[in-house]
């Protein structure tokens, strides 16, 4: 397996609320051979307050996290948050502006020497992993859980800025966990506002968005929910209790997508980190083991009918070749063709049972 | 020679602030000027007769008229130097309201410049020689491209008055898209019940030869001799023995073939005819769906043909048809919605487009006129219509209105409570415009009689709950999100110039706009003419437009060919290039640079040399400026002439 | 040529009559003022300009020269405005060997319903010529002899 290496920006949600994201994103690489090169005395991606007042000092945080990594001889990173993501490329696409660019190194007094990138865990994972070795590492398969990927606001948006997947129906979550072994239901509200930090000027509006998540999740049948960003993982988890008040009931373990391959790879509880969670995973592990042995079963009786079929085929096929030799014999014809396309003739229906079979 | 020149007030709209007199008492001592007066209104009656009364009581042999843009009266004064006596080309005009005084305020300033524009009106005309154009016969037969209702319209209007009518239709049924509609707005009545009997017309019409699913290949000539390839592509059903009996649609095998007619709404044959009053009504394959073209084995078709019609060999043909002139009525096409991630970009089978929604509510549609979701084939109840979908949106590239989807949305909207009377619509706009006869009453009415909710907003996002559709959007008005859940979300989809209008431009010479609409000769006064003389526009290909407009321009565009063509002899243009043979060495970089083949190379006595082909000559000057020998000169715009407007404006 | 003094500069225009005329007709109609400094010579197409009546407008004592024809790919002839293009980016290169500064040169593309962009256009380049001020005369220029030389030019 060849080994990538590449800078790391953990972000500040990595080290407080989001550990297990933290935890389960360093193991997953270091399984599927990322080398992470954390940047040296990092700091504050330039987020939410910083921006929205002035967006040259917002992105002068980002820049001095740029010359850390240049520091390190670190030209392209990834970073697990979205919105971290978000404020270190808008600096970067800001910062092309010479203008703009002059009047942040003012204040960092650190111009740039280096080419960046930035892009997140996820966007790595698909384009530079790929969901075939993924899959391949899969030791412990998650075949029965069935899940609804959450990207959130940022993945994706804006689309000019983040240039990766569809802005609208990303699917990049969708093939990791269909790597993993999920059954990835079609969810509608993947790019649906959960809330973000509403939460602090007005504490109704949280609840509600998030619940309309979670209800269309358990709608479609969801054990989990899958996700990719720090906060909407809270506001997801965390608010269940308020979200029950506002009248929707659904509990739903909301885990992040590296948690699930840490599990699917066969990793230790203690790099899963599933018990940092709010909404315990346990019960839909437990749904999951009891559909893959259904699913199991389902899949031999399948096999076994399919074999029988393919036998009885073999058999009607050898007897009608016998017939057509015996014809072709007597009329001093080739047998070969005949027999062919007898077989031939037979193939549609049987796949027609088949199918009524499996049904 | 004897220069009169002649300042126009324009009532105030010059002399308000320009000096006029004192421009005339300057453009007096201008060389070669023994005439030189201000006068109110130059370009009416008594202005023209005090100009030709100048003429011949001072023997003026050149005219200057310093008045409003040549771009608007230049042919009006050039008549009236001619009922002078003098050559229409020995006249200039100076440009002093739209380049003076209606750009500026300072009087000092702009009588200055009023004064210059007249000495270099005055120093060309100079140099000015009579030209005197060449007359050359027309054919009196007119092409019309494409076969909608506006170049229906101009087809018939055209072959009424008697010229023969050569029709190109890309599709093989004419129609356009008004056959795919169900009803018309304001008067909600059947539309194929009106355009029918219009469709028999032309396939009947004496004078009309119809090429469907044909395409122009190349256009060459000039106004009243246009040499026109047109392609006849292959449709492996010789149309000389179809009957139209349909056998062949009802037996073929390929039975999921795309039905472009019904916009894809049901699946169709291989072998079809697009509908039962399509003209011509003839079967034609579509190769991509033919199981014989794509595996090899079929013919079923041929086998129950009753004339053996069916031709599986059948090549592409050309026809050549001379014409006199071209009405261009290409019509246009429905922008590709599925762009927006928001309305599902075509993941929803609830989601359809309001030609779809036509055709499921015409009775000879798919759904025989039954409104059923696509998904379960169930009646839906809450239909939401969303306005302005690819319309007034810059950032898919159309920023401009549609036009027609608020009036055709308040029809979809009354139709649909007709068909199913405990339905609820609800209409997402953004503005209503409704500029027509009885257009706004309409609106009005799908509010207050068919009780259809109008919800002043966009939608945000389209997606499926529980076997319904929610539609998030905005209401602008209450100041609030609203989430409806539909059972069909009908997309009002704007229009966009045809697929290929650009390169059709091309072929046909005339200028585009920058979303391949055609450009008018003028926005207001050549509403149905182009740049290019002979060719005409009607209908949506020049921008988008509803019916009766379509019609009316379909009628304009016949009127403007009919007078063109109702003349037996046309003059040519004598602005063009011509060669001085004594200058010229033969290097054929003129003829080179020529885009439109008008110049060709003779033998003099042994010597190579250009020739200008005088119909053929647009009068570009490009051969003028490319010739190194100045051999090749543009009447009226030499080298000489320009250089003396130059050179009137030169200090040193 | 009579200018204003101290008011104007010499700017001569050459306009396509099928464009950028037409959108000079259109700010007029639109009443977009602008400066009064631009005299412009209507020609039948961009194509039709030979370089050499720029460079003896140049000489001849203008202060400035502009030449605006149809968008590239929107000739009213097809391509004339692609061969205006190409020379003029030659002529442009070319105007320094002749001791011109090249800035007192600009061509631009203006369609007829640009109105507004032609006011933009025209404002834009009378200030830069204003800026760059009067053009010199050149030794021994003045008088008709001049004339005749660059009537030899292009003739």
């Amino acid at each position: 397996m060849s080994r990538i290496d590449v800078g790391y920006f953990p972000g500040c949600s990595g080290l407080g609320t989001s550990m297990e994201y933290e935890r389960s994103t360093r193991a997953v690489c270091r399984e599927l051979g990322i080398g992470l090169r954390e940047i040296p005395d990092w700091n504050c991606c330039g987020s939410t307050p910083a921006h929205s007042t002035d967006s040259a000092l917002s992105a002068a945080l980002a820049s001095r996290v740029f010359a850390q990594g240049e520091k390190a001889g670190i030209g392209d990173m990834i970073t697990p948050c979205p919105s971290c993501l978000k404020n270190l490329r808008v600096a970067l696409e800001h910062m092309e502006d010479p203008l703009f660019s002059a009047r942040v190194d003012a204040l960092t007094e650190r111009p740039l020497q280096m080419r960046h990138s930035i892009r997140s865990v996820l966007q790595i994972l698909i384009e530079d992993v790929g969901p075939e070795r993924i899959k391949a590492r899969v030791r412990r398969s998650l075949k029965g859980l069935k899940v609804v990927p959450y990207y959130g606001c940022l993945m994706t948006r804006p689309e000019k800025i983040m240039r990766f997947d569809d802005p609208e129906n990303p699917v990049a979550l969708d093939r990791l966990l269909e790597a993993l072994g999920a059954e990835v239901l079609a969810f509608p509200l993947k790019t649906d506002c959960c809330g973000g930090s509403f939460a602090i000027p007005a504490r109704k509006v949280t609840p509600r968005l998030a619940g309309r998540i979670l209800d269309m999740a358990g709608e479609v049948g969801a054990d989990a929910v899958v996700v990719a960003c720090p906060l909407c993982q809270m506001n997801l988890d965390l608010r269940q209790g308020q979200i029950r008040a506002g009248g929707v009931d659904r509990v739903l373990p909301v885990p992040y997508f590296t948690q699930l391959a840490a599990y699917a790879f066969g990793l230790p509880e203690q790099e899963a980190a599933f018990k940092k969670l709010v909404q315990d995973i346990q019960p839909a592990f437990a749904c999951m083991s009891r559909r893959a042995a259904d699913i199991e079963a389902e899949e031999r009786k399948t096999a076994a009918a399919e074999a029988e079929k393919a036998r009885l085929a073999a058999e009607r096929a050898a007897k009608a070749a016998e017939k057509a030799a015996e014809k072709a014999g007597a009329k001093d014809a080739a047998p070969d063709g005949a027999g062919k396309k007898s077989a031939a003739a037979k193939k549609p229906r049987e796949k027609a049972d088949a199918d009524g079979g499996e049904a | 020679m004897r220069i009169g020149v002649f300042i126009c007030h324009c009532g105030s709209n010059i002399a308000g602030t320009v000096d006029c007199a004192g421009v005339a008492q300057r453009a007096a001592a201008y060389p070669d000027v023994v005439y030189s007066t201000d006068i109110m209104y130059a370009c009416a009656e008594p202005g023209q007769d005090a100009v030709i009364a100048a003429v011949k009581e001072h023997g003026l042999t050149g005219v200057v008229v310093a008045s409003c843009t040549p771009r608007m009266h230049e042919p009006t004064f050039r008549k009236a130097v001619e009922r002078a006596g003098i050559n229409r080309y020995m006249f200039e005009m100076a440009n002093i309201r739209e380049h003076v005084s209606w750009i500026g305020k300072d009087v000092e300033a702009n009588t200055n410049k009023a004064a210059e524009l007249v000495r270099m009106a005055a120093a060309k005309l100079r140099l000015n020689r009579e030209l005197k154009p060449k007359s050359f016969p027309v054919t009196k037969r007119v092409l019309v491209i494409g076969g909608g209702v506006a170049g229906i319209q101009a087809a018939l209007d055209a072959a009424d008055a008697g010229l023969e009518v050569v029709m190109v239709e890309k599709q093989p049924t004419i129609g356009g898209k008004m056959a795919k509609l169900d009803k018309t707005f304001p008067t909600v009545d059947c539309s194929s019940c009106i355009l029918g009997p219009r469709m028999v017309d032309v396939a009947q019409h004496p004078n009309i030869t119809l090429y469907a699913y044909s395409e122009l290949e190349e256009v060459s000539g000039y106004v009243g001799n246009f040499d026109v390839k047109i392609r006849k592509k292959a449709t492996y059903v010789n149309w000389d023995k179809c009957t139209g009996c349909g056998l062949c649609t009802e037996k073929c095998p390929s039975k999921k073939s795309y039905d472009r007619f019904n916009e894809g709404v049901g699946p169709t044959t291989a072998i079809l005819i697009p509908f039962p009053q399509a003209i011509p009504k003839k079967a034609s394959i579509e190769r991509d769906y033919c199981r014989l073209f794509n595996q090899g084995k079929c013919g079923v078709c041929a086998k129950v043909c009753p004339t053996g019609a069916i031709d599986y060999a059948m090549q592409d043909e050309i026809v050549e048809v001379k014409v006199g002139g071209i009405v261009a009525a290409t019509g246009y096409d429905l922008v590709d919605w599925t762009v927006y991630g928001e309305y599902g970009a075509g993941r929803y089978p609830d989601v359809v487009t309001s030609l779809q929604y036509e055709r499921m509510l015409s009775a000879s549609g798919p759904t025989g006129g039954h409104i059923k979701r696509p998904s379960d084939g169930k009646e839906p109840k809450d239909v939401v219509f969303i306005q302005c979908v690819a319309s007034r949106d810059p950032s898919i590239g159309r920023p401009y209105c549609s036009g027609f989807c608020c009036m055709y949305t308040a029809k979809q909207a009354i139709l649909t409570k007709d068909h199913i009377p405990d339905s609820q619509s609800y209409v997402f706009y953004m503005d209503i415009r409704s500029p027509g006869k009885g257009y706004d009453e309409f609106t009005r009415r799908v509010q207050e009689e068919y009780g259809a909710r109008y919800v002043r907003g966009r939608v945000s996002m389209i997606y499926p709950k529980g076997g319904k559709l929610v539609v998030r959007g905005a209401d602008t008005l209450m100041g609030g999100q609203v989430e409806v859940e539909a059972d069909l979300v009908v997309l009002a989809v704007g229009g966009e110039a045809a697929a290929g209008s650009p390169a059709l431009a091309e072929k046909l010479r005339i200028s585009y706009d920058g979303y391949g609409f055609f450009m008018e000769g003028h926005p207001k006064l050549k509403p149905v003419e182009t740049n290019t003389a002979g060719v005409f526009l009607a209908g949506a290909c020049q921008g988008l437009k509803d019916i009766p407009s379509s019609v009316a321009q379909g009628s304009a565009a016949a009127a403007k060919a009919i007078g063109l063509l109702s003349r037996n002899m046309l003059d040519s243009d004598p602005q063009i290039a011509f060669v001085s043979v004594n200058r010229c060495v033969g290097c054929r970089k003129c003829i080179e640079v020529c885009p439109f083949k008008a110049i060709r190379e003779i033998d003099m006595r042994g010597q190579p040399k250009a020739e200008v082909i005088e119909t053929v000559c647009q009068g570009c000057g490009l051969c003028n400026a490319t010739c190194p020998q100045g051999a090749i000169q543009l009447s009226h715009f030499t080298d000489n002439q320009i250089l003396a407007e130059v050179e009137a404006l030169c200090r040193f | 040529m009579s200018v204003l003094e101290g008011k104007e500069l010499r700017i001569v225009g050459f306009l396509c009559n099928w464009c950028s005329y037409g959108g000079a007709d259109t700010a007029g109609v639109g009443r977009f003022t602008q400066p009064t400094d631009l005299r412009i010579i209507r020609v039948p197409c961009s194509g039709r300009i030979n370089p050499l009546f720029v460079m003896k407008a140049l000489i001849g004592g203008a202060d400035g020269v502009l030449v605006s024809g149809c968008h590239p790919r929107d000739c009213h002839y097809a391509e004339g405005n692609y061969y205006a293009r190409r020379r003029l980016e030659v002529l442009k290169g070319l105007l320094p060997v002749l001791g011109i500064n090249p800035s007192r040169f600009e061509y631009t593309w203006v369609s007829a319903s640009e109105g507004q962009r032609w006011q933009h256009v025209v404002e834009t380049f009378t200030a830069r010529i204003h800026a760059l001020g009067p053009a010199q005369a050149f030794a021994g220029t003045t008088g008709p002899a001049n004339h005749n030389r660059a009537d030899a030019m292009v003739s």
